[in-house]
């Protein structure tokens, strides 16, 4: 009550007309009940109108579209009644092309912080059926406000994009606006873990928002990515294509490498972003979660025993390996149909979250190529930003040769790979389950990249290639098979590591589940730290 | 070390035993045996009758020249026997079980069986590398192959096995035929000549007696068959099957035999040995077939009444004396409604099914067929076998029992727990975690035995089993043979040869459960969804910022399988692990003495009864795979919120599947019978895709002009490749 009071005393200040009549006794006190009512009314419809953003035919077009409002779309992803919601009466100050007349309550965008399993979250949730959910300056300072907030408390910001892109009546206003976001999401890296959720158009300069954060989720048939839209590509250099095959889930997800996962609908990528939360840390200052397990930690896993072929050029599914390690086999891939010949994503290994890299020997034999260094290297600098440990299946025969793949930088992107693992200071484990070849050995969180515990199994061959290459360096002429077979007698096994120490021991595979749930518990307390400066120089 | 292995693979095993080698002792966490999960070990109580005599002569050492299961179950008696055991396995079985079971193995080529299992001079080459003293052949692959017994004989090797000529007499039909008749066997009355015309041909019906089958002499495939009840019949039969067989196979010459209705398949077990002495060991029913292979089978018989079993018994005894008979072995018998028994065929080897007699009469037929073999006599007449209790296999196969009756299929067994823990059980296997059911061999995966002292009892265990057998990787024809064992005629014992056609005229369509059985499926289906959403509220590290703590102790669910939609209200009471379901209409469903969301088996109370789920797969997106009474139902569970705005998504356009054909398993395009450009109609064969030994037809299942063909023959295609496409 003392606070509406001094509310309505707030207002009469303000106000000269009613500081006025308030000198007037009697009609005073109705003037104020009635102010405070009307007031009140203002505020529950402007509520009202908040809650229908662009109105009620604009969310049915929405839903016509297969699409979920804003507002939909934040219950679904946070656990029920926990939304807070910040600044819902923003509007923008535009006064130009008419822009005065046309002002919606919330200005596009709805904003506020929430829980997922009982965890606080920042989310923004551009709103299409207002202005095209294109941003304002307004719209810009409500997300800028939560980032902000999120980065102070240290909590994750989740934005659910659906916008046209700029507000173009506010010129360089919105442009501002982006890069606002574009410093924050920049200043966040590292600290907060960001992702973003595409689940309508994002074009021109909006793109880089995602593109700054942690992970781009993409939604099916209804969400694009592009610089420049099909019209602007036709017109610049005569190229025909649809925005589907220009900038569609399925592009992204496959070809760019833009997208870490594009989902069914919006519903499954709300859903399953819940799960995909769970997984990650706060902030940069916290753990990595450890969840109740119910899988025992010392099960036996049988099927590890026979999943290498004897025939080392047979293939074989390292997806098979990783589910069959980890809790429940449950398994969030990134990244899933980009790179193929590398794994990654996360898991839980007795409850406690660890990220995964795996070369997929299924996918062109595993090699290394620059998408899969790519794809690896940021992965493996996600989780030594936040506290989560890597464990690496390793079976790579080495780096894919060839002239497309040095023309494109191979040693360049390679590079990443290797930067990443060896400025990594999470626990990081490495199950070499047959190959280890060349640089490629190096690169894969070896012993030298300060990897903390390293097995092999019996499969395991770690040598500098493959006995036929070798063979034909060092015995040019002479007995080849014979030579061959010497080789083979000599680096096709883990003996040369193992009796050098660069693997710590020689495993039997089906204990693999059981080491790691013991190493994990005692690499909990590890401390590694790298020498001070501004920031690396990586090879980007 | 072998003829075929490539240095690669042999440089890979040495290894593997050089690692084992260095940890003679267990490690601090991990314990070392290398296999040792589904090899179970020689159980000595099961066998009672004639138990191994250890002073007793025997060979050293035995190769076992087959795979699978039976080389396992033959190694295991060798084993036990103190003798030792050489195994030969195809490139694709280096890792298998039966390879690390054996004292010793060697390769015998690659993968396809011509070129391995059948693979006789790499066989005999591997005797003789091995020193092996005798040869068990298991069954199939060289097990009545009498020139493989002839060759072993001329080196000097024994055949564990019945002598070649045993095999070669009855391996013809024909001549088996004479000689089962002229030892006064009853076989199939008819007419062994020829028939001249209809006037003969109604002659010779009325001497057999109706009904007959008038077949072509040179027939199969059922084409110039017919089955006459009636002069009349005869009649027309005689001149359409002679017109048939004529245009089929270009010989009109035509049989009659008697024609058995609606028959039954009972086969006799017999054992004879080298002094003459011959013992039946009972029968097994095997009525229950589909294309002609068995699926499931039983000792005794339902129907065999001792005065019978007696009979049949001394006419299979009279059958082996007259070849000469010194092995196990089988006379197979068809019998008709009036308990009238045919003679069929003698399988001169180890049936698939003798576990089952084993269990009856406590015998251990694979140690009394090397016995046997090394000139051992029988120790045990006629008198000593008796029948102990009653015994039941179900055949476990890696195969779709929804298509067919059972299509192959292949795959990894990522998960295999075999229900050893059930009363009774005895599981004969050569898989174990992570074996491949390759396109290469047989798809079986275990052959499931139940036994016991009433054959309720049996059922019942084997219900059981059935429940609680875990096989992940690999469609299995587990529904179909969990769905046979509450059948009503199958409890009564009311069974023929067609018994799947009758029981299931349109296919086996999965279990068909009820509204009250559907809602503990879906009771359970909630309890799984709510107990894995309070599992995600549980994290041990949230210190910086606390946890919230959770509230609520009930949840708004909509639960879905198919069309079926249902809405419910779920409660739980945290301290006592119990869930209250409550569906719409009022009904409430408790459950309660909860399961761990890792395990797969699970026995919840449901409403106070226990009842055994698989808890097959659980995704994010709500789907919530449960195996119950056999079958796999996927119930989507999902919050009343997310199922309502389920209702604005786009349904995701589902190709078209009338339209293209997809490989139904991996396999090898055998022919393509078509062309690009052809017009073909509806169930026209386009290619024929040969997968485990069998060949399969594949189809459009609509008129169209083909688009594209996608395959070329000789290839190996992946599963769900699309093979051809229509316009």
């Amino acid at each position: 009550m003392a606070a509406i009071c001094s509310f309505v005393r707030l207002l009469v200040r303000n106000n000269t007309n009613l500081q006025h009549s308030l000198n007037s006794i009697g009609t005073k006190r109705w003037c104020t009940v009635a102010h405070n009512i009307s007031v009140w009314n203002t505020v529950k419809a402007k509520r009202e109108a908040a809650l229908l953003g662009g109105g009620q035919a604009r969310i049915d077009k929405q839903h016509a579209k297969g699409k979920l409002t804003a507002r939909e779309r934040i219950s679904l992803l946070c656990d029920p009644s926990t939304f807070v919601e910040y600044d819902m009466f923003v509007e923008h100050r535009c006064t130009d092309f008419g822009m005065e007349k046309e002002k919606i309550t919330g200005d596009g965008v709805v904003t506020g912080r929430g829980m997922i399993h009982g965890r606080p979250v920042y989310v923004f949730s551009q709103d299409f059926t207002v202005f095209g959910g294109s941003l304002s300056s307004a719209h810009a300072k409500k997300i800028c406000k939560v980032m902000d907030q999120a980065m102070m408390v240290g909590v994750p910001v989740i934005g659910l994009n659906d916008s046209g892109g700029a507000r173009i009546q506010e010129g360089v206003e919105s442009l501002a606006g982006y890069a606002e976001i574009f410093q924050r999401n920049v200043m966040a890296s590292g600290v907060v873990p960001q992702i973003s959720l595409i689940m309508g158009p994002c074009a021109g300069g909006a793109v880089y928002s995602p593109a700054l954060t942690d992970y781009t989720f993409m939604v099916k048939d209804s969400s694009y990515l592009f610089i420049t839209g099909p019209d602007v590509v036709k017109s610049v250099t005569g190229e025909e294509v649809t925005q589907e095959e220009l900038g569609g889930a399925k592009t992204h997800a496959v070809i760019s490498g833009v997208a870490h996962h594009a989902f069914d609908n919006d519903v499954d990528a709300l859903v399953r972003l819940r799960e995909f939360y769970n997984f990650l840390p706060l902030s940069n200052l916290d753990a990595a979660p450890r969840r109740e397990c119910n899988d025992p930690i010392d099960r036996m896993v049988y099927s590890l025993d026979t999943v290498v072929p004897l025939e080392s050029t047979a293939a074989y599914d390292m997806l098979a390996v990783i589910k069959a390690v980890v809790d429940e086999r449950d398994f969030f891939e990134i990244q899933p149909n980009h790179a193929k010949n590398i794994v990654v994503g996360f898991a839980r290994i007795n409850g406690r979250t660890v990220g995964i890299v795996g070369n997929q020997p299924k996918v062109a034999a595993g090699c290394l190529d620059i998408n899969a260094s790519v794809k690896g290297a940021r992965f493996v600098r996600f989780c030594d930003a936040f506290n989560i440990p890597i464990v690496t299946f390793e079976d790579v025969p080495g780096f894919l040769p060839g002239t497309a793949q040095e023309y494109g930088g191979i040693i360049r992107h390679g590079a990443k790979l290797l930067f990443a693992y060896a400025e990594a200071t999470v626990p990081k484990i490495t199950i070499i389950t047959r190959k280890a070849y060349g640089g490629a050995y190096d690169v894969m969180s070896s012993k030298h990249l300060r990897g903390d515990i390293n097995y092999a199994w019996p499969t395991a061959e770690v040598a500098v290639m493959g006995a036929k290459g070798a063979v034909s360096i060092i015995f040019r002429g002479g007995d080849i098979k014979a030579a061959e077979k010497e080789y083979m007698e000599k680096f096709a096994n883990p003996f040369p590591a193992a009796t050098r120490g660069y693997v710590d021991d020689i495993i039997e595979p089906h204990s693999t589940r059981a080491r790691l749930c013991h190493d994990l518990d005692v690499l909990a307390s590890k401390k590694q730290t790298n020498p001070w400066k501004k920031h690396a120089n990586m090879p980007l | 070390m072998s003829l075929f292995m490539s240095s690669r693979c042999t440089v890979c095993l040495k290894k593997m035993n050089a690692v084992k080698s260095l940890r003679p002792t267990a490690t601090r966490i991990i314990p070392t045996a290398w296999y040792g999960i589904s090899a179970v070990d020689y159980d000595p109580k099961f066998y009672t009758l004639d138990p191994i005599n250890d002073g007793e002569k025997k060979f050293d050492k035995i190769l076992i020249a087959n795979r699978g299961e039976i080389a396992c179950r033959v190694i295991k008696t060798a084993k036990q026997m103190g003798i030792k055991t050489v195994a030969v396995y195809s490139e694709a079985d280096g890792l298998s079980l039966h390879t690390k079971m054996a004292d010793e193995s060697v390769c015998v080529g690659p993968p396809p069986t011509n070129k391995s299992y059948l693979n006789m001079d790499a066989i005999l080459e591997a005797v003789k590398s091995t020193d092996a003293q005798a040869v068990h052949p298991g069954y199939g692959f060289l097990s009545e192959n009498t020139e493989f017994a002839r060759e072993l004989t001329e080196m000097g090797v024994t055949f564990i096995g019945p002598n070649s000529k045993a095999i070669s007499s009855m391996g013809d039909k024909i001549e088996s035929k004479k000689i089962a008749l002229a030892a006064k066997v009853s076989t199939i009355p008819g007419y062994d000549g020829v028939v001249k015309d209809e006037e003969d041909c109604v002659k010779i019906s009325n001497e057999v007696g109706y009904p007959v089958m008038i077949k072509a002499s040179a027939g199969g495939g059922g084409k110039g068959m017919r089955i006459a009840w009636n002069d009349k019949d005869a009649r027309t039969g005689f001149r359409l099957s002679s017109q048939e067989a004529a245009s089929s196979f270009g010989d009109d010459r035509l049989l009659v035999e008697k024609f058995v209705d609606n028959p039954r398949h009972i086969e006799m077990q017999i054992i004879g040995d080298k002094h003459g002495n011959y013992v039946y060991l009972n029968e097994r029913e095997c009525s229950i077939q589909r294309r002609n292979q068995k699926v499931i089978e039983e000792a005794p018989s339902t129907f065999v009444d001792p005065e019978m079993r007696v009979r049949m018994g001394e006419e299979a005894v009279q059958l082996s004396r007259a070849v000469g008979y010194d092995s196990a072995g089988t006379v197979e018998f068809l019998v008709d409604s009036q308990k009238n028994f045919y003679f069929l065929e003698m399988n001169t080897r180890l049936q698939v099914e003798h576990p089952i007699t084993e269990a009856i009469t406590g015998l251990d037929l694979v140690q009394q067929m090397i016995r046997v073999a090394y000139g051992h006599p029988l120790n045990f007449t006629q008198s000593d076998i008796g029948i102990r209790g009653w015994a039941l296999e179900s055949r476990v196969y890696a195969e779709d029992a929804f298509k067919n009756f059972g299509l192959p299929s292949v795959g990894r067994l990522i998960s295999y727990i075999e229900p050893l823990h059930v009363p009774n059980v005895r599981c004969d296997s050569g898989v174990r975690e992570g074996s491949e059911i390759s396109i290469y061999y047989d798809s079986m995966i275990c052959k499931l035995v139940t036994y016991g002292e009433t054959r309720n009892e049996v059922l019942k265990n084997m219900v059981e089993a059935l429940d609680s057998y875990v096989i992940k990787g690999v469609t299995h024809n587990i529904p179909l043979l969990r769905d046979i064992m509450t059948e009503s005629r199958f409890i009564k014992g009311d069974i023929t040869t067609k018994y799947l056609a009758e029981i299931y005229p349109d296919g086996f369509k999965g279990k068909q459960i009820t509204t009250a059985e559907e809602r503990k499926l879906f009771a359970v289906a909630c309890t799984t969804r709510v107990k894995e959403y309070l599992r995600s509220f549980t994290f041990y590290n949230a210190e910086r910022i606390p946890m919230e703590p959770m509230t609520t102790d009930s949840i708004c669910l909509n639960v879905q399988r198919g069309d079926n939609q249902n809405d419910v209200v779920v409660r739980w009471n945290k301290t006592k692990e119990e869930f209250y379901v409550m569906f719409n209409d009022g009904a409430k469903v408790t459950v309660t003495n909860n399961f761990s969301l890792a395990d797969t088996v699970i026995t919840p109370d449901v409403d106070g009864e226990p009842v055994t789920f698989q808890l097959l797969n659980k995704d994010m997106g709500g789907n919530i795979t449960l195996q119950y009474q056999g079958t796999q139902f996927v119930v989507k569970v999902l919050d009343d919120k997310t199922a309502d705005y389920l209702r604005y998504m786009k349904e995701t356009p589902t190709v078209d599947t009338t339209r293209v054909i997809n490989a139904p398993m991996p396999g090898l395009i055998k022919s393509i019978s078509a062309k690009v450009g052809d017009t073909v109609v509806e169930g026209q064969e386009i290619c024929v895709i040969e997968a485990m030994k069998m060949q399969n037809s594949l189809s459009f299942g609509v008129t169209g002009k083909i688009k594209a063909l996608n395959c070329k023959e000789g290839e190996m295609v992946e599963e769900d490749a699309v093979l051809a496409e229509l316009e």
